[in-house]
């Protein structure tokens, strides 16, 4: 069988295996009865709607036809992983992994990290240029979020600020 | 009038120094980051939301009020000035006011914008305020198997006005209302879905999945384009304001726009996008004047009134969230999030019990358009120097602010983990051509539903025709089916096709 939407294919396939793990997690809670609704009641009624329109989805992939068969395309696997790699950075600058024994480098680090990361998703990268953007971004924020809306956060690293 | 005593205590309340600096501040927020090239409304609100954390619940929301509406001229700002629709309702006000913009006329559209939207904006304020208590009494009559019947209703709503496939759209509310039940469940205590990680067991952050979805998402699929497409525009803008002609014009456009944008506005799930389609579609069957410029080629008439529609629009939508706590969209849903932040349970109980507040916040809204009007009138000129920052710039501190954002709302890093997870599911729904909005609006409903769900069930002793044996219940759910069936009648569905291929 030849698949009519490869974008309806895949997120149809989506749909159906997520409905049907939040319907085959839900069956671990109580379900109960309509009248006395367990913690389970209304995921696993969710969840099988959620895979009945996942299913519908993909059956429709497959039967009606498109004129070019909307692919999905080309993954941009570049912004994608710099984008993510680069917000993860944040957390981990920021706050430290205890469980990796990496202790917390605050705030400005943090910033500086993510936004050279994060700027090598884009086409042309200048690492002076993002180290400039990086101090703007740096004074800006500090301004922002710790002097004017006196928000929590760890701005320097542990060891120096103690 | 109990009415104007009402609004004139709205008026005092909002009418502070520091209140009036507070809208100030928001609508400049708002308009400089709704600006930003593909970052609208919700993306804002989201991104700012933390900044009132800190203050009063009424100036908070006045502020939120201010980037709301700062974030939605921005939006069309840059529809205008750079062929970007910053949000969905935006996206008519590209077609003539691009065109426009080309023509050097960039500064004359982008006024018949900001002033069709105030005069809008202050029409909705007033409709806001004189039909919000009557429309309270009636939230008052509504049980568990009514809202149950309105949320289905809104949601139903929701997925008309989204553009592509319905049932991707339908199974995106699911999932969305499944996503928002992850979490302790309230009557049991049973943690559901949190695979023993103790900060799941809050449930799932609503910015965490806006910022993820909306912001992540969006950024990683524009990079992805090749540069030339989304190159700005930076032609020389000429006449900063109107011409006599173009008032005459623009006059009734935005009259007919703020009707249409009000009536549409109300509706639970419709609201401004629907508000701009429609109010463009009539004007676009109006007969031309001599001499004025056919649509699609820079009509002005085609810029004020879709813009006066979807503020209209915008204003009334606060009506079913002030009245019966159910946000029509998912700007509203970040409102009933930011309420709820600062202990407010938006809903009927607000105007009775918080009155102040209640009028305040209407008030605010009409401080909120005036101040957009002062604000960015003189500052058209600037704001079209704004978008010479060049995209290498803007996205890494977009993703920065995301990131600050996400880890202020709990100072957890676990959120941030997060956040890039529903970064790469933003990305995936992308590519798979679903739209991420009726999700957002699944997600705030979930815990809602399935709470008035259950107790309906419970008085009904598991009945389910208890949904239709109740007279507002029935006609409620009626009125899904009805919009559900007009949607699906093949020669509305081509047209609605139609409608969206315009864009």
């Amino acid at each position: 069988m030849k698949i009519k939407s490869q974008k309806d294919f895949f997120s149809g396939l989506m749909f159906t295996i997520v409905g049907a793990a939040f319907a085959y997690g839900a069956t671990s809670y109580n379900v109960g009865t309509g009248a006395r609704m367990g913690p389970g009641y209304f995921p696993l009624l969710l969840g099988v709607i959620l895979a009945l329109l996942g299913a519908t989805i993909l059956f429709k992939s497959l039967v009606v036809e498109t004129p070019d068969g909307e692919p999905v395309g080309a993954w941009a696997w570049k912004p994608l992983v710099f984008i993510i790699a680069g917000n993860l950075l944040f957390g981990i600058l920021l706050g430290g992994l205890p469980s990796l024994g990496l202790p917390a480098m605050g705030l400005i680090a943090a910033i500086f990290g993510t936004t050279i990361v994060v700027s090598l998703a884009g086409d042309e990268f200048s690492l002076k240029e993002t180290v400039v953007l990086s101090a703007i971004l740096s004074v800006m924020s500090y301004a922002a979020f710790i002097l004017l809306l006196k928000l929590q956060f760890p701005v320097w690293p542990t060891f120096i600020s103690g | 009038m109990e009415l104007f005593d009402n609004l004139a205590m709205g008026f005092g309340v909002a009418f502070t120094f520091q209140n009036l600096l507070y809208a100030f501040i928001g609508c400049l927020l708002g308009t400089l980051i709704g600006v930003l090239p593909g970052i609208g409304p919700v993306a804002t609100i989201a991104m700012l939301l933390p900044a009132t954390y800190a203050l009063p619940p009424i100036a908070a929301l006045i502020m939120l009020a201010g980037i709301y509406y700062g974030a939605q001229y921005g939006g069309s700002t840059t529809a205008i000035l750079v062929n970007l629709p910053g949000e969905s309702s935006s996206v008519v006000t590209v077609i003539d006011g691009y065109q426009m913009a080309r023509k050097g006329r960039a500064g004359p559209a982008l006024a018949a914008a900001g002033l069709g939207s105030f005069f809008a904006g202050c029409v909705g304020t007033l409709i806001l305020a004189a039909f919000a208590a009557p429309l309270t009494e009636v939230a008052f009559k509504f049980g568990p198997a009514e809202y149950f019947s309105l949320m289905i209703l809104g949601l139903i709503g929701a997925v008309v006005l989204a553009s592509g496939s319905l049932l991707k759209a339908v199974a995106m509310i699911v999932l969305g209302l499944l996503l928002g039940l992850v979490g302790t469940d309230v009557n049991s205590g049973v943690a559901r879905f949190s695979f023993d990680i103790p900060e799941l067991t809050d449930g799932i952050g609503f910015i965490t999945i806006a910022m993820g979805v909306f912001g992540y998402g969006e950024i990683i699929a524009n990079l992805s384009q090749p540069e030339d497409k989304r190159e700005v525009f930076t032609g020389k803008v000429t006449g900063l304001f109107p011409t006599k002609e173009d008032f005459k014009n623009m006059i009734p456009a935005v009259l007919r726009g703020t009707a249409i944008g009000s009536m549409l506005g109300i509706l639970p799930g419709g609201g401004a996008l629907l508000a701009a389609f429609a109010a463009y579609t009539i004007e676009k069957k109006t007969k031309l004047r001599p001499g004025e410029v056919p649509f699609g080629q820079g009509n002005i008439r085609g810029v004020a009134a879709p813009e006066s529609a979807n503020n209209a629009g915008a204003q009334t939508s606060f009506i079913p969230l002030l009245t019966l706590g159910i946000p029509p969209n998912a700007v509203m849903a970040l409102m009933v999030g930011a309420m709820t932040i600062h202990n407010i349970q938006p809903g009927p109980q607000v105007m009775t019990s918080n009155p102040q507040l209640f009028w305040g916040l209407i008030a605010s809204m009409w401080i909120g358009n005036a101040m957009l009007i002062i604000l960015n009138l003189p500052l058209i000129g600037m704001w079209i120097k704004l978008l010479t920052v060049p995209y290498r710039w803007l996205f890494p501190a977009i993703v920065l602010f995301c990131a600050i954002g996400v880890y202020s709302t709990n100072n957890n890093t676990f959120d941030i983990w997060l956040v890039g997870a529903f970064g790469v599911i933003g990305y995936v729904f992308i590519k798979l051509g679903v739209e991420p909005a009726p999700l957002l609006l699944g997600f705030i409903l979930g815990p809602m539903m399935e709470e008035n769900l259950r107790r309906a069930l419970l008085l009904s002793r598991g009945d389910w025709s208890v949904f239709v044996t109740r007279g507002l219940s029935a006609s409620l759910l009626a009125a899904a089916a009805v919009l559900l069936i007009i949607v699906l009648l093949p020669s509305v569905k081509s047209k609605r096709e139609e409608a969206f291929v315009e864009e």
